[in-house]
């Protein structure tokens, strides 16, 4: 398969008066063309800044310390802010949490529509909004040509992400990033919204990173998910890898937290107990330690690499070393 | 729309009667009248001239009289211009006041966004810093020690400006920089704030995320949502500055409608007075009005109902 996405040991930092924030402390993973990668990780945990990171839209104290960002074939953390606006937009799409908030206010959605196809596209504005009400059409808004001339306010949250769906889509992108799209939405919703992605990543030819906290999401969608936890990976493989046979206790902990994807009756949520580590002095050894049931003195201290637990599948615990005690996952739908 | 606009005019008739009615009272309860001078007139001459103007007439009778005027748009004589009208002297003093109002008004709006950008767009270096100690003085040192510092930099030192008159456009500089201190330092302000928060939102996020320029984010999505506010504030500071300022047109001699309303007050021309107080609040009111029209344009979210 072509790759289209590798990023290599990327570190992303805050610069604040309090110090740095190490919020990406050496990420590594790609994605192929026609993939849907999950992100999956509770708040905080350098999801977004990680794709963020990808589109080059940190804030202005935010900087991007190490690391390399290959996209078809070109290092992004080496492009300048011109040569960037030309990516955004036209080869990486990008949706958001809040549809509620993502959308100009004072702009019509044609003239926000519109916007990808006149900049890239250079295309002359009467064939821009054709596209754009194909568009609308395609996310499946009822009446588009007179969709088109309202305002955001007028639009429902869910029809609102439909909008930024299109919106993010409008010029074909090779990448479409979407940043926890359905957590605003009601579950109805979010089902839809959801089905939609799948069904447009295969009409436009699209590869997808869906970032989430929420496992349940990720688990219809994706066919890899990365997990991550404290600024790191800590586990990645296929969604079966996960889902079954998972090898890091911060998965096994999340995946108590999920409502069961096939049959989604929610069952007990049972957060994980303690705080995420302080990322101003992130501790020498695995981030999630201090709240892990099956914590030993060396994950204190070292670092646990991403062992080879299976095919295309790692994870960071010491649990995964050759001389570790074997211990029973107590999660995993093995038997569903 | 047509709704809203025919209730707003209702409310505004309602209130200027309101305005009118208040001031008419309110003028009639202050000790002394406008015959009071210091030398007291013979009480023949008194008497004729209170005749004259209705003065000796019960004050029921007065205020009706003045009411069925004033819907006819007469304002009355003057009791002490002789032979003048309020009309006469609105129509002589206030296009004085207006031009010099308007220029003022253009030249802080226009100066006073493109600073509060320029600060927004340079948070904490020295542009930022700058604006805001022009703007911290703006809003807190009084227009008339403004005026008369500026006399004393460019008409009595440098010899630039001529420090009074009203003849051409040279004479509009100090003025306007005088009368429009404040209000331009408080946009330049509100301007800073308003898009400093603005360019916090997510839909300035989005904008980038689809790769527009920085101008395009800022021009196009950030200035329109962060002028919201600040058109708000036009309504009233229009008005204001439009009907003139006392002190500016006295310090520099301007003969505008500041000038005439003070002078109106002291010598207890009743007339005077109330015509210029319905002018003033008739002026508020439209540009209130203008002002919530200009902002459903410019906010598609709001609409105009009653
Ligand atoms: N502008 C910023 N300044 C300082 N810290 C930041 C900033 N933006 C994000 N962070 C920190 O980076 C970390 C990762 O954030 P983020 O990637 O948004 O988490 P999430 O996984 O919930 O998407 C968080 O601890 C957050 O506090
Ligand atoms: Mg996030």
């Amino acid at each position: 398969m072509e790759r289209l996405l590798e990023i290599k040991n990327l570190k992303t930092s805050f610069f604040t008066h309090v110090g740095e924030v190490k919020a990406v402390r050496g990420v590594s993973f790609h994605l192929d063309k026609g993939e849907a990668l999950g992100i999956v990780g509770e708040s905080g945990s350098g999801k977004s800044i990680t794709m963020m990171s990808v589109m080059r839209l940190l804030a202005d104290n935010g900087k991007i310390v190490d690391g390399e960002i290959w996209f078809n074939g070109r290092d992004l953390v080496k492009l300048s802010e011109n040569e960037m606006q030309k990516i955004r937009g036209n080869e990486i799409g990008m949706i958001f949490q809040d549809p509620m908030t993502s959308l100009n206010p004072v702009l019509t959605i044609g003239d926000q529509l519109t916007e990808p196809l006149l900049k890239h596209k250079k295309m002359p504005k009467d064939k821009a909004i054709e596209r754009a009400i194909e568009m609308l059409r395609l996310v499946g808004i009822p009446s588009p040509e007179k969709r088109i001339k309202q305002y955001p306010h007028e639009f429902s949250g869910g029809m609102r992400q439909r909008v930024m769906i299109a919106m993010a889509l409008i010029n074909e992108p090779k990448l479409l990033i979407a940043d926890e799209p359905t957590t605003a939405l009601d579950v109805t919703i979010q089902a839809q919204i959801l089905e939609l992605m799948k069904e447009l990543k295969q009409k436009i030819n699209t590869s997808i990173i869906l970032i989430t906290h929420d496992l349940g999401v990720v688990a219809d969608v994706c066919n890899r998910i990365n997990v991550m936890y404290g600024g790191l990976i800590v586990e990645t493989g296929r969604t079966t890898d996960i889902f079954y046979n998972p090898k890091h206790p911060y998965t096994w902990g999340r995946l108590r937290s999920v409502p069961n994807p096939k049959t989604l009756v929610k069952e007990r949520l049972k957060p994980i107990d303690g705080q995420p580590p302080d990322l101003l002095k992130p501790p020498a050894g695995c981030p999630f330690a201090p709240r892990c049931d099956y914590a030993m003195r060396v994950c204190m201290t070292h670092m646990p690499p991403l062992f080879e637990v299976g095919e295309q599948h790692k994870a960071a615990c010491w649990l995964n070393h050759p001389d570790a005690p074997k211990v029973e996952a107590p999660v995993g739908r093995r038997h569903v | 729309m047509l709704n809203y606009i025919i209730k707003r005019l209702v409310a505004s008739i309602v209130t200027l009667w309101v305005i009118a009615t208040a001031t008419f009272f309110l003028m009639h309860a202050i000790p002394g009248g406008p015959f009071d001078t210091e030398k007291p007139l013979p009480p023949q001459i008194k008497a004729n001239l209170e005749e004259k103007f209705g003065l000796n007439k019960p004050l029921s009778e007065q205020y009706m009289m003045y009411m069925k005027n004033l819907l006819k748009g007469d304002l009355g004589p003057s009791l002490k211009y002789e032979g003048r009208t309020v009309n006469d002297i609105i129509a002589y003093s206030f296009p004085t006041s207006a031009k010099l109002g308007i220029v003022t008004v253009i030249c802080s709006l226009l100066l006073g966004t493109y600073l509060g950008v320029t600060a927004a767009l340079n948070q904490g270096k020295w542009q930022d810093q700058l604006v805001m100690v022009i703007a911290t003085l703006g809003v807190t040192v009084p227009s008339f020690v403004l005026a008369t510092f500026l006399i004393y930099v460019f008409a009595v030192k440098l010899s630039l400006l001529p420090a009074i008159g009203f003849e051409g456009p040279e004479y509009y500089v100090m003025p306007v920089m005088a009368l429009g201190g404040y209000s331009l330092s408080f946009i330049a302000r509100l301007t800073r704030s308003s898009l400093l928060d603005v360019i916090r939102q997510d839909y300035i996020r989005t904008a980038k995320a689809k790769g527009l320029s920085r101008n395009t984010v800022i021009y196009k999505h950030a200035l329109r949502n962060a002028l919201i506010p600040i058109v708000t504030y036009l309504g009233p500071l229009t008005a204001g500055i439009l009907t003139g300022s006392f002190v500016i047109e006295k310090i520099f001699g301007i003969p505008g409608l500041g000038r005439e309303f003070v002078t109106g007050i002291y010598n207890r021309d009743y007339s005077m007075i109330m015509g210029l107080t319905v002018f003033d609040s008739f002026l508020l009111i439209t540009f209130n009005f203008i002002v919530d029209i200009l902002y459903a344009i410019i906010d598609p979210r709001i609409k105009l109902e009653a």
